[in-house]
């Protein structure tokens, strides 16, 4: 069960993929023939269930266009 | 997606001395990590109320838009000296001076180590992106060996216009600075070494001990012709070998 | 001769190379920047050398010394640069150096914004820098002029050993307009009195601004210069009158201006209105006594300047009260639109 959940601001992000790059568990990428208002297609999640909220991706983001998320883990973990 | 915030905790988001608003810096320029990074050291340290930006001429000539404490202008280069002026008349407040390479290695060299050598209790985040990008791309001091700019456009020939200026080897050679240290951005293990690096700086001064200077290697996608994780990469493969990432002092 | 479309900020540099300047040292400053990069690929190609100064303050002092070693020098830069410029300007001037200096200029005061405008007529022509001393400053008003007055610049600056500025806007750098390159000067300059080459066989030159014996050594060279800007204030006036003969109204203007000037004719005249453009091309020496011929009988000028009002004095000055003087001044990079410069014309006849 995932640890976490990215939470994306579609219309803060540049599409500059670097968040793709740093994820270590490669559940990044970017939107396929989805734009936000400034054009530009957006980064996104694609298997949040793999999500351990190590916050590589928000750490990297120049745009503060992610949140991370914790989730309370099962008692023994 | 909206989360179930019953379960979840938010554990990253903007910091709350960074503006809410989306910034002009380009897709991938490390200007907006290192911003957050500040703002980041400046809620944990709350110094919000007490903190004064001296911004350079250069990409980020509008720092003072982003991040939420007073800021102040100065003409290019002369940081350093505005920065000075404000914490004479300030010495309990903590005054940053923020500068890209034009502004602290070129136009702001003289600036850049009479404030270092008089030990003046500034903390100067030095940017260093081995180009000009504001005005288009140019060289700059710390552009490399063969790098093709807009006024080096057969690649910088070292036998004409010399090597990169190595910012944090020429003020240790001063002997009042307490803090120098070169970091990076291109890499979230850097990252945190970088935020570690400017909360030093800051707190030496908020304790009074003097001067701090923090270089970040950081990337410039547009001005260098790559792609952002390219970038990222080339400040690690490139510009890393020459400017050694290290701390150089720490007193 | 063939017609090659250029962008202003590059016509000057080629324009420079065809005037054989192969020294030229700059600094970035938005918006002239594409001026040192098309320097930074010619002048390696045609044996020349290009350098990127640490700063404009740098950059007018290495024109400093390349000027008096011999050689044509240019620099270039926009309103703040200039700004720095200034105290390099006054050296030279004391000095009798020769220079091309180009400003294009932006908004201010201060770091401004990087809109093409005209706030440094007061600065280029009343001398931003210390002392007694004058810059010969040109004012082009099409890439075509950008062209043919840098060329003109380097032959006046070595002709008379001073500083000649030529004096732009952001906008007419950024312009691209089809031009006819200009031939090279004629003219030859012997330098050989004054230039620093070595003093093999000859007394030593001194290149120098500072003079402190005798007593009254630095009032003597002050009269010299003096002299000197009387002959150039008497042989190097440039201007166009266009329309002015029968016109009831006379627009003044300069580079950019200029153009929307010579806009409001063309739209006044099509109106039934007589209007005419009298514009200076040299702002210093300026074109004081023709301007005021122009002027005589006529019912009223309209100056029309992108700043609070600074040509506009030396036009009070030229006509004094022998004809009304309006003003249409535009602030911060802002442009005078065609519309309101024929409105305000309209207001006269009412």
């Amino acid at each position: 069960m995932s640890r976490g959940r990215p939470e994306f601001n579609r219309e803060r992000c540049k599409g500059c993929t670097l968040c793709i790059g740093a994820c270590p568990e490669k559940i990044l990428s970017m939107s396929r023939d989805e734009f936000n208002s400034q054009g530009v297609p957006f980064a996104l999640c694609f298997d949040e269930a793999r999500c351990t909220a190590c916050m590589s991706c928000a750490i990297i983001c120049p745009d503060n266009a992610i949140r991370i998320y914790r989730f309370p883990q099962a008692s023994g973990e | 997606m909206p989360v179930d915030t019953k379960e979840a905790k938010l554990v990253y988001d903007r910091p709350k001395s960074l503006v809410d608003m989306p910034n002009h810096y380009c897709p991938g320029c490390g200007h907006g990590i290192i911003h957050k990074l500040i703002a980041q050291c400046i809620d944990e340290l709350g110094i919000r109320d007490t903190t004064i930006l001296v911004a350079p001429v250069g990409c980020s000539v509008l720092a003072y838009y982003y991040l939420d404490v007073d800021g102040c202008e100065a003409a290019h280069g002369r940081a350093p000296a505005v920065a000075t002026g404000i914490k004479r008349v300030h010495p309990d407040k903590t005054v940053i001076a923020y500068q890209g390479d034009g502004d602290l290695l070129a136009i702001g060299t003289a600036e850049t180590i009479h404030a270092a050598n008089r030990g003046e209790k500034l903390t100067v985040v030095f940017v260093n992106n081995a180009i000009y990008g504001m005005t288009g791309g140019q060289m700059a001091p710390t552009t490399l060996q063969a790098q093709k700019t807009k006024t080096s456009p057969y690649g910088r020939n070292p036998a004409d216009v010399g090597y990169p200026i190595r910012a944090c080897e020429l003020l240790n050679t001063l002997d009042a600075p307490v803090f120098i240290e070169r970091c990076s951005v291109s890499s979230v293990k850097n990252i945190l070494r970088t935020k570690r690096a400017i909360m030093k700086g800051l707190r030496n001064q908020i304790e009074g001990k003097g001067y701090s200077f923090i270089e970040v290697l950081s990337m410039c996608p547009t001005g260098w012709g790559l792609e952002p994780r390219e970038a990222a990469s080339w400040v690690d493969s490139d510009m890393t070998p020459i400017f050694p990432l290290g701390n150089l002092r720490d007193r | 001769m063939s017609i090659i479309l250029m962008k202003g900020n590059e016509a000057i540099g080629e324009a420079a190379i065809i005037a054989g300047c192969r020294h030229y040292f700059g600094y970035p400053i938005t918006p002239q920047n594409e001026l040192p990069a098309y320097m930074s690929l010619r002048l390696p190609k045609v044996g020349g050398t290009f350098l990127q100064a640490e700063s404009e303050l740098a950059a007018i002092n290495m024109v400093f010394g390349a000027s008096a070693a011999g050689a044509r020098a240019m620099t270039s830069s926009s309103s703040p640069g200039m700004s720095l410029k200034q105290e390099g300007i006054s050296y030279m001037a004391g000095a009798e150096l020769p220079a091309v200096v180009v400003n294009m200029m932006r908004g201010g005061p201060g770091l401004g914004n990087i809109a093409g405008a005209q706030g440094d007529y007061f600065q280029a022509v009343k001398g931003g820098g210390n002392g007694d001393y004058h810059c010969i400053v040109l004012a082009p008003s099409t890439v075509q002029e950008l062209a043919d007055l840098t060329v003109l610049a380097f032959d006046l600056a070595d002709q008379y050993r001073i500083v000649v500025i030529l004096l732009g806007d952001g906008f007419i750098g950024q312009m691209s307009e089809p031009i006819t390159l200009p031939q090279p000067s004629a003219k030859k300059f012997d330098k050989s009195s004054w230039a620093l080459v070595g003093a093999k066989g000859r007394k030593s030159h001194l290149i120098a601004s500072i003079r402190l014996n005798p007593e009254d050594a630095l009032e003597k060279h002050n009269e010299h210069l003096q002299a000197k800007y009387r002959e150039i204030e008497k042989n190097e006036r440039l201007w166009e009158a266009s329309q002015t003969d029968d016109a009831d109204y006379i627009l003044v203007g300069f580079g950019l201006s200029a153009r929307i000037c010579r806009s409001a004719v063309s739209g006044l005249r099509k109106a039934g209105v007589k209007a005419g453009l009298f514009r200076p091309i040299t702002l210093w020496p300026f074109p004081d006594a023709e301007l005021a011929a122009a002027a005589k009988g006529k019912k009223n000028l309209l100056v029309v300047e992108m700043n609070a009002g600074q040509m506009l004095q030396d036009v009070r000055l030229a006509v004094g009260s022998t004809v009304p003087v309006d003003f249409l001044g535009t602030l911060g990079g802002a442009t005078p639109q065609v519309e309101s410069v024929i409105e305000r014309i309209k207001t006269y006849a009412r």
